[in-house]
């Protein structure tokens, strides 16, 4: 046997190794902090998607005797609003549509932002030149400000509150995208892939694909808060959902008429829009954290 | 070694047709001026290189950083295209009408690069890197997956416990034979080590090399190997290739070039290496300055303004490839080598 085969190459400890991802999991769940976050997030999930089970009352129908009723009034537990609505169950129902209007902008941009990404960091060049300085057209703008003027000129209601949204965040998402793709694209697995004869759908698919990802990931996570505080600032100004829909936001717009009289209940569905967003950030940050394993 | 190769499988052109030959390889890349500038500048990074590479036998590549090295291996790879110049492969021109076509050319020829960390796709375990290759080239899942073994096995990393590892997870020397292994996969001639045990200390490096000494001789490899440090040169190849600034200044023999190096520059670059003997210390540096701004090369030699022997024909004229007197294996572009060229040192010093 040659002389490097008996060499102590083999020096390692056998330690069964784990795809990437579950390495991910593994360090997520013993990170308290994301145990907790998760908790919370979760607790306000299941809440909203279980609310027409969950919720105590119907969060349509109004009381003229039971307005503004304050806090752990009998049958409201967190009080009433303006219309004498149950604050429990409009908080349930209002987070479907919150949640909603967090989730579906990001995945939409995280989906649409990263395919444009990849294309342009890959491509390069002229291409990658012009595609970028287009998109950086929508930077010029604040995006507060650009999502009310594409919400304003489609017209108010929610799903043109999610074009919009969406439409900001799709630049952002193909920034990260291209960033990561350009550096990962001059790697030497790259190289060596192409060495091997492998055509640029494939290399983008195994090589390229997987490196991108991550980094994306993290970003669109931490655009999940802004989305919400976004499409919740839109209805405040009344340029996203309709009363008499509950959503946070709007909620948050037509109690401010109480913030004097009943002020704890007035600031409920801004403490739940403060807490989804903290909470989706924080969770980002140990998503970050935990994907960051190349030790 | 100038023990009788066994030929490859795959061989075309017989014992005595060099496997690769490369002719007047050139590669500028633009530099844009000023932001108005229009006139466009050129590094000149590989300025007309021609080399061939015998069956069997390895030709280091050896010169500072930014002398062209590393672009070279890569026009030849076709990682990058060249501007001019022209390659044939064991007889056959690569990418050219009747030639060996590229997808072919590729598959003979493969690369090991310098970063082991950057060259291996950190979400890719082991296996499924070394794997890649074969199944992109429609190799069956389980028949790629033989192969596999066979070639972690060949490196010298058990395939059982490193298969399913991430390179993260591997140390420098192991990562370089997972590269080892995948430029295997495809049963290549030709295999580029662009610096490739340069990242590697000292020990592993010896093993690394043992490796690929094996290696070439158990599957008729034939090296391009690239690299600054001349020790490793010396052990590995057989011919030697000296570049500077875009252009070859020597080629020759590994003896030839260390035994009697004929340019100023290869001389230089000889009495650099650190001395094993501490009688033999460096005390004068052999060579200042930095390398001339490859953007404006200068005219004639391009090595004249560091050269200790320059003269008024070095700049005049640039000096061509011939050969060193009686011996047409061995070759430098210096004017000193021409007794005609008027060079007051011309023959006199050097003799053949």
């Amino acid at each position: 046997m040659p002389a490097s085969l008996v060499l102590p190459v083999n020096a390692v400890a056998a330690t069964p190794s784990r795809s990437y991802w579950a390495m991910v999991w593994h360090q997520l769940r013993r990170d308290p902090m994301a145990l907790f976050i998760s908790a919370i997030l979760l607790l306000i999930i299941l809440s909203a998607v279980f609310a027409p089970w969950l919720a105590p009352d119907d969060a349509y129908k109004g009381s003229m005797l039971h307005r503004l009723l304050p806090m752990g009034s009998e049958g409201h537990l967190l009080g009433t609003d303006e219309l004498g609505r149950d604050m429990v169950s409009r908080l349930m129902y209002g987070g479907r549509i919150s949640l909603l209007m967090g989730v579906i902008p990001v995945l939409a941009a995280f989906v649409i932002g990263t395919a444009i990404g990849l294309f342009a960091g890959y491509v390069g060049g002229t291409v990658n030149m012009a595609i970028m300085r287009v998109l950086d057209v929508f930077y010029a703008f604040p995006s507060v400000l650009l999502a009310v003027a594409i919400s304003g000129a489609l017209g108010p209601g929610m799903s043109n509150s999610l074009i919009a949204l969406s439409l900001i965040f799709i630049p952002q998402v193909v920034r990260v995208a291209e960033s990561v793709t350009t550096q990962v694209r001059k790697l030497d697995y790259i190289e060596a892939a192409r060495m091997s004869g492998a055509g640029a759908f494939s290399i983008i698919r195994v090589h390229v694909l997987g490196n991108v990802l991550g980094p994306v990931f993290v970003y669109a996570t931490g655009l999940l808060s802004v989305s919400m505080i976004l499409a919740s600032g839109l209805s405040f100004l009344g340029l996203g959902v309709k009363p008499p829909e509950p959503e946070w936001g709007l909620m948050l717009n037509t109690l401010r008429s109480a913030i004097y009289t009943n002020p704890w209940v007035a600031a409920l569905p801004g403490a739940l829009i403060f807490i989804t967003s903290i909470a989706f950030n924080l969770l980002a940050d140990s998503v970050r954290s935990a994907m960051d394993i190349r030790r | 070694m100038n023990t009788l190769v066994q030929p490859h499988s795959q061989d075309r052109g017989g014992p005595s047709q060099p496997l690769l030959i490369v002719r007047d390889l050139k590669k500028y890349f633009p530099v844009r001026g000023g932001l108005l500038e229009r006139k466009r500048r050129f590094v000149h990074a590989v300025d007309g290189v021609s080399f061939s590479v015998p069956k069997g036998k390895t030709l280091g590549i050896v010169g500072e950083s930014g002398c062209g090295k590393s672009t070279t291996a890569r026009l030849i790879a076709h990682l990058m295209a060249p501007d001019d110049g022209s390659m044939i492969f064991d007889g056959e021109g690569v990418a050219e009408l009747g030639g060996i076509e590229l997808k072919e050319f590729r598959r003979n020829l493969q690369m090991v690069f310098q970063d082991s960390y950057a060259s291996l796709n950190p979400r890719l375990s082991i296996a499924e890197t070394v794997a890649y290759g074969p199944r992109i080239h429609g190799v069956t899942a389980t028949e790629a997956g033989r192969l596999t073994r066979d070639l972690l096995f060949r490196v010298g990393l058990e395939p059982d416990q490193f298969g399913s590892r991430y390179p993260h997870e591997l140390s420098g020397g192991q990562r370089q034979r997972v590269n080892i292994a995948r430029a295997l996969a495809f049963d290549p001639r030709m295999v580029i080590l662009d610096e490739a045990v340069a990242a590697l200390d000292k020990s592993v490096q010896a093993q690394v090399l043992n490796l690929l000494q094996e290696l070439k001789a158990e599957r008729q490899l034939t090296y391009l190997f690239i690299s600054h440090d001349l020790h490793v040169v010396h052990y590995l190849s057989d011919h030697v290739m000296v570049m500077y600034l875009g252009e070859v200044v020597e080629t020759g023999p590994v003896e030839d070039i260390y035994g009697h190096a004929a340019h100023p520059y290869t001389r230089a670059l000889l009495s650099a290496v650190p001395s094993m003997d501490p009688e033999h210390r460096t005390r004068v540096p052999p060579l200042n300055g930095d390398p001339p701004n490859p953007i404006d090369p200068p005219g004639g030699c391009r090595f004249r303004d560091r050269c200790p022997h320059a003269h008024a024909v070095c700049a005049a004229r640039a000096p061509v490839l011939a050969a060193v007197g009686e011996n047409i294996a061995h070759s430098v572009a210096c004017h000193m080598n021409d007794s005609l060229s008027g060079h007051p040192e011309a023959k006199q010093e050097y003799p053949a």
